[in-house]
């Protein structure tokens, strides 16, 4: 099965009932083993729990990769304050589909990760922030969430196991940064979704004041595999520091646009050229971002390398969260920096002072060089609004607004000087 | 469940519709227990107000000043704090927008597979412009922000559904189906 194309080269973990409709219901689910894991995790302490995740090496799938068993553990253990799991479902990074596939094929899958992680870090309420804009989406989750309950897998002494759980299906309204885990937070309490400063971290001081554990949806659909099958079994695909599989949305210019799961040493541009089919007929691969808008571009040149987190650092980028944009030699890249840029201009909470004005500015400047209307000096302007805006602010929004801006100039510049010289532009119609 | 709604996804999806009653009460009936419902699923009042503006939105089609306020009392918040909160995102609509709500991706999944032609040829056919509602009140044309479906460009929503692989050919056949 696959959805809504598939290749021999995949490997298929988490996807591989995408595509399968019988798979969506709780009884097909439960059908292809679905639900089982619940009593293993049960019969578990919850350290145990904690440490099959941990040594499995499986890292934060939303963005950040920090390892998802240590941020487990910090969470107090026999406080006598509630936990909170909070499941980011807001997917807002552009490039990113993956978490809608996971929840429109599979949303069991994520459901019993919910339950197996609020069991290891003793939560009794774990709420889905899902993104209001995913309409289809969410009436599958809800669906899945009401069978659970039905069946006992949600509610009072889930399995006999005296473990109690309540789980809600949490709707945003149209904001990005609500994706940003203490935006989620703020956002889930009632308030606008302005990133908080760290410290304190959501494991001291999380949702409504409690510890508050925030994982992303393929980090928790990952957890019922790890936990049935071991920490070993994760580790046969990856690398040392990248164990497992991981999901990426290809999306842009490519032959078969769509979700491929594949292992983190997989090379990426064996993901681009042969998955994904490479770019339309007669066209040129130009550049190819590999993790969400925020993270640096790279060259066509620049894809030899694997697609773990620190292979693709190495390669002058990041992982990110696996939102692959790929752009042919029909791309204006200055319009299309521009297009990103616009976004983190709309989407910036306007806390930060660097990022509300830098967005700004950025955006005006680099609608003005792709009008032709430039001056040389804007491409030294652009650079130190960008290095100002790096670093300096409480989430990394303003750094990801920058980023596609610098790391253009870097390796596009004549597109660039070609637009302020000539009033031209370099890409081919 | 036998009483309606699970109190689990009580939550509605925050779709602005024209065709509601701007003046409808809120909350009677089945929209009560479902406000309810909402305040049994956080441990304090003001963490239902996106819930709650959602299902105000549902009923009424846009969240209007008066609206807002109401909300407030019942959560026990201010007006002003309500208004401040329903403008920091975008689905929450302020004003009342046409029948059929056509929302255009123009993330840059989408634009770089062809977007703008989609958002010209609507705004050809509707005969409006960008965030305008035509005279008969019909369509309202917006570019909105990544719809998160970048691999299946270009992603148009109308009202509460979504269409995916919308070329600029394909838009006077998406318009034929709104009567």
């Amino acid at each position: 099965m696959a959805y809504p194309h598939e290749h021999p080269r995949e490997t298929r973990v988490l996807s591989k009932y995408f595509g399968d409709k019988d798979a969506v219901g709780i009884d097909g689910w439960i059908e292809r083993g679905g639900y089982k894991t619940l009593d293993k995790a049960f019969g578990m302490s919850r350290d145990e729990v904690i440490e099959v995740v941990k040594d499995s090496g499986l890292r934060g799938r939303g963005g950040a990769g920090f390892p998802a068993g240590l941020k487990w553990s910090f969470m107090p253990k026999n406080g006598d304050r509630p936990n909170y799991l909070a499941c980011n479902a807001d997917e807002s990074e552009p490039g990113t589909f993956k978490d809608r596939e996971i929840m429109r094929w599979t949303p069991h899958q994520l459901i019993e990760g919910i339950i197996i992680c609020s069991y290891a870090i003793n939560a009794e309420h774990a709420y889905i922030y899902i993104r209001g804009e995913f309409v289809d989406v969410v009436r599958v989750l809800n669906g899945a969430v009401v069978e659970a309950y039905e069946r006992g897998y949600l509610g009072k002494n889930i399995r006999g196991s005296g473990f109690d759980l309540d789980l809600t299906v949490h709707l945003g309204a149209g904001a990005y940064i609500a994706g940003e885990e203490t935006g989620l937070l703020n956002s889930l309490e009632g308030r606008r979704a302005e990133p908080r400063v760290k410290p304190p971290f959501p494991a001291q001081r999380g949702a409504f004041g409690m510890p508050t554990t925030v994982n992303n949806v393929e980090t928790l659909a990952a957890v019922p595999g790890i936990v049935e099958n071991g920490a070993d079994w994760y580790r046969q695909w990856g690398t040392e520091k990248s164990p497992g599989t991981k999901l990426f949305s290809c999306c842009g210019h490519l032959r078969r646009p769509g979700n491929y799961e594949v292992p983190l040493d997989f090379n990426l541009k064996d993901l681009v050229f042969d998955i994904c089919g490479g770019p339309p007929e007669g066209r040129e691969m130009m550049a190819v971002i590999p993790g969400g808008s925020s993270v640096p571009i790279l060259t066509v040149d620049e894809l030899d390398c694997e697609v773990s987190y620190e292979g693709i650092e190495a390669a002058g980028s990041f992982l990110g969260s696996g939102g692959l944009i790929a752009m042919d030699d029909s791309t204006c890249m200055v319009h299309a920096v521009r297009k990103m840029v616009d976004f983190y201009a709309h989407e910036s909470c306007g806390q930060c002072t660097n990022c509300r004005e830098g967005t700004a500015w950025l955006a005006k400047i680099l609608r003005r060089i792709e009008h032709g209307q430039g001056r040389e000096e804007d491409i030294p302007l652009l650079l130190d609004i960008g290095s100002n805006m790096a670093g300096k602010t409480i989430c990394p929004l303003s750094d990801s607004a920058a980023v596609p801006v610098v790391s253009s100039i870097q390796k596009f510049k004549d597109e660039y000087l070609a637009h302020i010289r000539d009033g031209s532009c370099t890409a081919v119609r | 469940m036998s009483d309606g709604m699970h109190p689990a996804i009580v939550s509605a999806q925050p779709s602005q519709r024209a065709e509601m009653n701007p003046d409808a009460p809120l909350f009677e009936a089945e929209y009560q227990d479902r406000f309810e419902k909402i305040l049994s699923r956080y441990p304090n009042k003001r963490a239902a107000l996106l819930p709650t503006l959602n299902l105000a939105q549902e009923l009424r089609g846009w969240l209007s000043p008066e609206t807002m306020t109401r909300v407030a009392e019942l959560l026990d918040l201010t007006a002003a704090y309500v208004r401040s909160v329903a403008s920091f995102y975008t689905m929450f609509a302020t004003r009342q927008v046409g029948k059929y709500l056509i929302q255009v991706c123009a993330g840059i999944g989408c634009d770089l597979c062809g977007a703008e032609g989609v958002v010209e040829r609507l705004l050809e056919l509707t005969n409006t412009r960008l965030g305008e509602t035509s005279a008969d009140g019909k369509y309202t044309v917006m570019e909105v922000e990544c719809l998160g479906g970048c691999g299946f460009a270009t992603v148009v929503q109308v009202n509460d559904q979504v269409y995916e692989d919308i070329k600029a050919e394909d838009v006077e056949g998406l318009l034929k189906g709104m009567d």
